[in-house]
């Protein structure tokens, strides 16, 4: 089985190593990258606990091989924080009680992050249609749908202070 | 699950893909992936060699040109919703992307790989077999086309020879009069469907069906054309559905018409359930699938023909 250097720039940080061809993505960054906050669920491309953004895309890692995202820019939840702590989205999350078990929340934070960036201010529909592909078993997703709508609000309204 | 061993190739070309898959042996091309990757965990597909054909350019464009929509190879499923012509000309297209899988899975999933897979599950099968598409194959001795009667072949089984990349689909261009729906039962989000049904019409300017599409998911062994239903349909005239009362009213008043409309329907549906073989599991029993299909019909017919409707000029 053929090995591969895979070359890719995880949360602004360029990553090399060789990989199997059946190496997933997901497993690169657990394993190899030591970033476990994305979390493995289902393994088939049902739950979305271990949704990345891939060059910017949602994106199951599960369900993409290492050497697919050669040349890459990832996103992974610990890229959310910033130097003055969570984000607003995170925020969002911890304000709404939008987790309880907390499995599904890094896949939720990076869907949420990649409906923000298209839409600053989706509709309810607009995000249950976005989170559709993850899965949480804990709130029935009412608070997650509040989480993200604070996060769209906040930024809004830090958005207009500054403006001011 | 860590997949099978299996050796990696990334062509950079199209000529590079086919002389690889030309040389290797027990080689699958992929190119989203959806489908491929979790069969491969499964250890329902064990190849030798993986051919990923995402980083090949000029396979992701979508244009209408020539009396075609021409979906290239690696159009993903949310390129397709995201495209304003398919909005606006090819709903059909639209109802059947949004169905598949989850946002995040379209994502990678392309519109050539579900149909390339062969899985009667899938859904474009259906709403290609109703748009009468045509499958570009491109192998060692070039392109050729195939139309879609003659694709599927069974149970992930289809035309395209070991050596050959299905590189583009064609859907003839919709006629002024002409209207298509695809619908789709599912348990919840991302599941396969229990039933599925794509319907495809076309009219004369007097409201009578010129041509009719009838394709259905995941009913039998492979995707279903419904050609009962559509004989059924082809020749009949729609001048007193609700949606197509405005623009054809002085054709209606001007024909006497036996049976009527709802009958019509009804019967084209019953010869779409006939249609169907499904096999019982989890997602109902084969009474329930055959009554599923019916209703699925039904309702596809009628949005069909609502959309032919709002396409006619008004006052017509």
């Amino acid at each position: 089985m053929a090995r591969h250097n895979v070359t890719v720039t995880v949360n602004g940080e360029a990553h090399t190593r060789e990989v199997d061809s059946r190496l997933l993505l997901v497993h690169l960054i657990r394993d190899e990258l030591a970033l476990t906050g994305t979390h493995i669920g289902c393994d088939t491309t049902h739950c979305g606990a271990c949704t990345v953004l891939v060059d910017g895309v949602p994106t199951k890692s599960c369900t993409v091989l290492a050497v697919q995202a050669d040349g890459a820019e990832i996103g992974t939840v610990e890229g959310l924080a910033g130097a003055d702590g969570m984000n607003a989205l995170q925020e969002g999350f911890m304000q709404e009680h939008g987790l309880q078990c907390g499995f599904c929340t890094p896949g939720m934070l990076m869907t949420g992050t990649a409906l923000l960036a298209a839409n600053a201010n989706p509709s309810e529909a607009e995000i249950r249609e976005a989170i559709s592909g993850n899965l949480c078993r804990c709130t029935g997703y009412v608070n997650i749908v509040k989480a993200v709508q604070y996060a769209a609000a906040k930024t809004a309204a830090d958005g207009a202070g500054e403006d001011n | 699950m860590i997949p099978p061993p299996f050796d990696y190739h990334a062509p950079g070309s199209l000529e590079e893909a086919l002389t690889l898959l030309g040389r290797l042996d027990d080689a699958k091309v992929m190119s989203g992936g959806q489908s491929l990757l979790p069969m491969l965990k499964l250890r329902l597909a064990t190849p030798a060699n993986i051919v990923d054909i995402g980083r090949v350019p000029g396979l992701d464009s979508i244009s209408e040109e020539g009396g075609y929509l021409r979906i290239g190879a690696l159009v993903t499923e949310t390129a397709l919703e995201e495209n304003a012509t398919v909005a606006a000309r090819y709903p059909i297209l639209l109802d059947t992307a949004k169905v598949i899988a989850d946002p995040l899975v379209r994502n990678r999933a392309t519109i050539c790989g579900n149909v390339a897979h062969g899985d009667p599950a899938n859904d474009h099968p259906a709403t290609m077999i109703a748009l009468r598409a045509t499958m570009v194959a491109t192998g060692p001795d070039g392109e050729r086309s195939i139309g879609v009667d003659d694709f599927f072949h069974g149970l992930f089984m289809t035309a395209l020879q070991p050596g050959e990349i299905l590189t583009e689909i064609r859907i003839p261009s919709p006629g002024q009069h002409s209207g298509g729906a695809y619908l789709k039962l599912e348990r919840k989000v991302g599941d396969y469907a229990v039933a599925g049904a794509a319907v495809h019409l076309t009219l004369d300017e007097e409201g009578t069906v010129t041509q009719a599409g009838i394709g259905l998911t995941n009913l039998g062994m492979a995707p279903i054309r419904a050609s009962a239903a559509e004989e059924v349909l082809t020749g009949q005239h729609f001048g007193d559905h609700s949606g197509l009362r405005g623009a054809f009213r002085r054709v209606r008043e001007a024909i006497a018409r036996t049976p009527s409309d709802d009958e019509l329907i009804a019967a084209a549906s019953q010869a779409a359930a006939d249609a169907t073989d499904p096999v019982a599991d989890r997602r109902g029993s084969v009474d329930y699938k055959r009554n599923m299909a019916r209703v699925l019909t039904t309702r596809a017919i009628h949005k069909a023909l609502e959309r032919a409707a709002a396409r006619t000029p008004a006052g017509g």
